[in-house]
């Protein structure tokens, strides 16, 4: 049974979305239910998954889709393959699909009553796809799914108001840039290696020395420039800000903290297991120091310009652009304590942005405001609320003992090990951006409106007033946003046995 | 000698534990302030307890378990972190018998989230005195920052906001840019050890340019300590209640800032080290300008508590310009200095919070002649003011002494001719005070001061300055406890 | 203009026509999606993307005096069959490799729901700003169109 746990996670919610479409929206409580039987089951299954591969010795699950048998002399037929990176990332991304369900369910009543039967489809297929995406070992089936998990974010995102509708467009725009230039370099690498399973792509290259052949090279930056427009680093970044920000708030909570960090995760894959560390760091020198320094810029943009936003969705979505920038430098800084905190910010940022996005939500459906002045006065009136904001925000500024913290230490300490000074700088300059940005809301939560003082207007540049206004906030959203605060801080102190799991899952340098 | 033990655990628990029973008694004040009383006997009982196995020179250690590769969360009492506790721990209970005279005799609003936020602070003073590693120091550190963030900003009008963004942008600000980086630095260069050790965990790991550098980082980062050019934060906190300025101004915040530097010079760098790598004179100078400046400046300031707090700044400076030394005299001198500052300065803290109750007055100018009214609060001042300058018979008197024979033995005469004149300098802007309060009529035209007859502050608010002021006396006469636990410093470094 | 010299292009263009023609496909598609301004036809120019790319995967399994992939009656036995006459041995140069075709079935099917979503959306867009070309929705939503 053990050894079905992979595909049991991505059947599950399968066939979780199929009866939600089967059962209709004018059952919607039933759909909810679905929903949350199949994530709820899939999260169990994930975490089982992590415990089989810490009982296995090999460290790492290969499961073969179909039963082909790897015997039979044929390379045919997709492997799934998880190791503790992966089992960790899939853990996170069903949780957080879970978490989020219950959440929904609320807002899914108010926001978009006819819809919600698709809601509920499209969430689960969404989660199945990333879930996928962790867990292949094939690079045509990777396109696949990212595609999959693409159009039915395409797909949610539009549900929003009419501006979601044109954000979605401008999405779809650049995400199929984005596939279709990971596809094309995956022809490439198939052509040179006759093969598209990436384990075997890696012994094809290793074996066949094929590391200086300009179609690997061009595949390559191919495959990278697909998956960094996937991720939004900057300057690609164009479509995620409005996006997360237009898509009902319901769907923006769980893509946000997922979708960016799935990508950061296959572009991890991608360096090191199909092309290898030997390739990437070394004869990469130069694309490494200029990786790092689009890194830094934007971890620098980003931050820069989230502190330009008054509106609250807006502002987070840039601050993601900016943790994007934290993860890729990381990931080529070649060294262990850079990719382990690479790794590790995987978790921890899919943490500590759930944790904001929700608490956002909450206070944007109970305010009616979506700006910053939405905040004012919390600490009184939403005390609750605002604890699970301000562990979140607490955690993007990097104090102990959030996980923000952690990250930020192992992926500095990874930039002083490799000399890498200016990366250094940028994450603490963004550590420092990040704390006006947050307590300069903190302080509005806390003093609310001075006496004496005019009530400020803030402009509105964000246009995306709720569908929904709620008179109090109901416990089936505190209770997701307490586990979303819990989670950032276990993560944060559990980070030594996290990061032992991970490094023994890293290929060696 | 180290030895496993649940007291540092306690010690630190106990006022945490109260913040819980403070809110939950937040409809009854009576009960509320109770619970914290209790508490803070509590803590200081167990910091007494600990007292014997430390002045038997042992180490009490606690352990979390390791939260990053190498580095437990740990508590380790010793004789510089038990020195700290036993400051603070006992004037946290003279400070809140101060704070529930203050903050009822002006009807303050929001005391349970006062009084719950001081319960905070004071845990993460503490932890930071048993703080084992930097690790475990930088965590309490930056709670110390979020949690007097409250009750800096307590009055909650403009002034406040604008003090506190003041205080979290330099205090936050410089920990994270540049103890942050630092702290990381030490951590891949000592090999994943970040304990405090005798002699440093670099020593010997670290060369004389990024040790500069890195020794920079700290006594800058660490900015509670109120380091130029990193001071501004202290005078503008000074819009908080009297309570707060007194306990965390003079006393906690501040001290927690030189108490770092001192653990950094003495448990990351090692005294030895330093010695070798010869790199503690920038930190020299820039502890003298400061004596100096600050003391320039606090003649010119009119408003107490502002004067005050160059005053504190000043008095820090003295701190890390007697570690800076790296001469035996020298630490000891700075370490005496945490203990017998703080007893003055909280003693004037004290008086200046009084004065504001009694009369409404902040400014020096308005107090000549307050003396008439405020005998015992004024004698009180008088005390504290010249223990503060470190005329015998007060304690203050010890530790300057000792800075003093640290300068000569360092063979630094410039900064022992910078002691001498910045003594001067306290007698310039503190004896006036009391003695045109005390000596002189009020002019005739002062409103506010009763011509005749005594009109005190409330009794709890007089009580603890008095207690304080006399502390200062008695520690003149006994400074053997004081004296023995600097000297394990020196001991063990 | 060295590409221009005698020879480039016999060697480089004439043989490789085949992945010329995606290029070119592939630059057009890429133009339309980031420079025109009407909705429709940047789907128009997405959808000339995706068949470059597809063109370019079906080229890859062609090789010369191949043919399609698909055994004829008795011939599955022959693979296994080593004592058969050769001219009914599988080998691997008869046939064009049909995995990349197989790939593109796939590809196909996913560009077709891209597209359709596409539509659908462009529809909805159609519908709340009665317009599809992107400066006067633009321009609708800067003269503060909130909804």
């Amino acid at each position: 049974m053990t050894e079905h746990y992979p595909v049991l996670i991505l059947l599950v919610p399968l066939f979780g979305a199929l009866l939600a479409t089967l059962l209709g929206s004018e059952r919607q409580v039933a759909c909810w239910f679905t929903a949350l039987i199949a994530l709820g089951g899939s999260s169990i299954l994930a975490i089982g998954n992590i415990c089989a591969l810490l009982a296995s010795a090999e460290g790492e699950l290969r499961y073969r889709m179909g039963g082909w048998n790897e015997n039979s002399g044929y390379e045919v037929g997709i492997e799934l393959r998880i190791d503790m990176l992966a089992a960790l990332v899939v853990a996170a991304v069903v949780i957080v699909g879970f978490i989020n369900t219950i959440f929904a369910k609320t807002r899914v009543t108010g926001e978009m009553r006819e819809k919600a039967a698709f809601f509920y489809a499209l969430n689960q297929l969404l989660i199945v796809g990333l879930c996928g995406i962790v867990m292949t070992n094939d690079a045509f089936n990777l396109y696949v799914l990212i595609e999959i998990t693409s159009l039915t974010s395409y797909a949610l995102i539009a549900m929003g108001n009419r501006r979601a509708a044109l954000s979605s467009f401008n999405y779809i725009i650049m995400g199929t840039i984005g596939a279709s230039f990971y596809l094309l370099g995956v022809g490439y690498l198939y052509i040179k290696t006759g093969t598209l399973n990436i384990d075997d792509i890696h012994t094809v290259l290793q074996s066949g020395n094929l590391w200086g052949d300009t179609s690997i090279t061009i595949a390559f930056i191919l495959i990278m420039l697909g998956l960094w427009t996937k991720m939004a680093l900057f300057p690609l970044h164009g479509w995620l800000p409005n996006a997360y920000s237009y898509a009902p708030g319901v769907v923006g909570s769980f893509m946000a903290p997922l979708m960016t960090k799935v990508m950061v995760y296959v572009m991890l894959r991608i360096m090191l297991w199909l092309f290898g560390g030997e390739y990437i760091y070394s004869s990469g020198l130069v694309w490494g120091e200029l990786v790092i320094w689009m890194s830094i810029i934007a971890i620098v943009a980003g931050s820069f310009l989230a502190l330009a936003r008054t509106d609250i969705k807006k502002m987070l979505t840039y601050l993601i652009v900016a943790e994007v920038g934290y993860m890729v430098g990381g990931a080529w800084l070649a060294n262990g304590a850079g990719l382990a905190g690479s790794m590790y910010h995987i978790l921890s940022d899919a943490a500590m942005t759930f944790c904001l996005f929700l608490a956002a939500a909450i206070v944007i459906l109970r305010t009616g405001d979506h700006r910053l002045t939405a905040f004012n006065g919390l600490f009184r009136s939403m005390p609750l609320t605002m604890i699970g904001f301000t562990v979140g925000g607490l955690s993007m500024i990097g104090l102990p003992p959030t996980c923000g913290f952690f990250s930020k230490w192992y992926l500095i300490s990874g930039g002083i090990e490799a000399g890498h000074w200016s990366y250094v700088a940028a994450l603490l300059f963004s550590s420092l951006v990040n704390a006006v940005i947050f307590f300069r809301i903190f302080e509005r939560a806390y003093f609310g409106n001075l006496k004496g003082v005019a009530d400020e207007q803030l402009p509105d540049d964000g246009d995306c007033a709720p569908l929904l206004t709620l008179e109090r906030v109901p416990f089936s959203m505190l209770i997701p946003l307490f586990i979303a605060g819990a989670s950032v801080l276990l993560v944060g102190i559990y980070n030594n046995t996290l990061v032992s799991w991970l490094k023994a899952a890293m290929p060696p340098l | 000698m180290l030895e496993e033990s649940y007291l540092p655990l306690i010690t630190w628990m106990v006022s945490l534990l109260a913040v819980p029973a403070i809110m939950l008694l937040r409809k009854n004040p009576n009960a509320r302030e109770g619970a914290t009383f209790v508490a803070a006997f509590a803590k200081f009982a167990l910091v007494l307890a600990m007292l014997p196995a430390v002045m038997a020179g042992g180490v009490l250690r606690f352990s979390f378990g390791e939260i990053l590769p190498g580095i437990p969360l740990e508590f380790r009492v010793d004789g510089l972190g038990m020195l700290f506790a036993l400051v603070a721990s006992s004037l946290w209970i003279l400070t809140t018998l101060y704070a529930v005279g203050y903050m009822r005799g002006l009807k303050e609003h929001d005391q349970t989230r006062f009084f719950a936020c001081f319960a905070v602070s004071i845990s993460a003073t503490i932890g930071v005195a048993f703080a084992g590693n930097l690790f475990t120091l930088y965590l309490f550190y930056e709670m110390l920052s979020l949690s007097t963030y409250p009750l800096v900003t307590h009055h909650g009008d403009k002034a406040a906001r604008s003090g506190g963004r003041t205080y979290l942008s330099h205090l936050l600000g410089t920990s994270v840019a540049f103890v942050l980086p630092a702290m990381i630095y030490c951590w891949v260069k000592s090999g994943g050890d970040m304990s405090f050790t005798d002699g440093g965990f670099l020593a010997g790991k670290i060369g004389a340019g990024d040790g500069l550098i890195v020794l920079l980082a700290f006594t800058l980062g660490f900015a509670k300590s109120g380091l130029m050019p990193f001071h501004s934060w202290l005078p503008n906190a000074m819009v908080a209640p009297t309570p707060v300025s007194a306990l965390l101004h003079a006393v906690a915040v501040v001290k927690v800032g030189v108490f770092c530097i001192l653990r950094v010079f003495t448990g990351v760098f090692g005294i030895d080290t330093l010695k070798d790598l010869d790199i503690t004179t920038v930190v020299t100078y820039i502890a003298g300008f400061t004596v100096i400046t600050s003391s320039l400046i606090a003649l010119t300031q009119d408003n107490l508590k502002r004067r005050l707090a160059f005053s504190t700044i000043g008095q820090l400076a003295y701190i890390i310009l007697g570690v800076s030394f790296l001469s035996a005299n020298g630490i000891t001198g700075s370490a005496m200095h945490i203990a017998m500052h703080a007893f003055g300065k909280i003693t004037l803290f004290f008086c200046a919070g009084a004065i504001f109750m009694a009369t409404g007055k902040k400014y020096v100018s308005q107090m000549v002649g307050i003396g008439r009214q405020m005998p015992v609060t004024m004698t009180a001042f008088l005390l504290g003011s010249l223990s503060i300058i470190g005329l015998p018979p007060f304690g203050g008197a010890w530790s300057k002494w000792y800075l003093f024979l640290g300068a000569l033995d360092a063979d630094q005469m410039f900064m022992a001719v910078i002691l001498v004149i910045s003594s001067l300098l306290n007698i310039a802007y503190l004896l006036p005070v009391a003695v045109n309060a005390l000596f002189r009529k009020p002019p005739a035209d002062s409103e506010g001061i009763a011509i005749s007859g005594i009109r005190e502050a409330p009794a709890a608010c007089v009580i603890p300055l008095s207690i304080t002021a006399v502390a200062g006396f008695v520690i003149f006469l006994f400074p053997d406890l004081v004296f023995d636990l600097a000297q394990l410093l020196i001991a063990n470094g | 203009m060295e590409f221009l010299a005698a020879g480039f292009i016999e060697d480089h263009i004439v043989p490789k026509f085949n992945y010329w023609i995606y290029v070119i496909l592939m630059m057009i598609g890429l133009y339309a999606m980031i420079t025109k301004n009407n909705l429709i036809k940047k789907l128009i120019g997405m959808a000339v993307f995706q068949t470059a790319i597809i063109l370019f995967y079906v080229s890859i399994g062609v090789k010369e005096e191949s043919g399609i992939p698909i055994l004829s009656h008795g011939q599955h036995h022959a693979i296994v069959d080593e004592g058969r006459p050769s001219e009914e041995v599988i080998t691997k140069e008869k046939f064009a490799n049909p995995l990349p075709h197989v790939l593109m079935l796939t590809a196909i099917v996913v560009g077709v729901s891209t597209l359709g979503l596409a539509l659908a959306i462009t529809q909805r867009i159609y519908i709340s700003f009665n317009t599809l070309e992107e400066d006067e929705i633009l321009d609708q939503l800067r003269r503060g169109g909130h909804d």
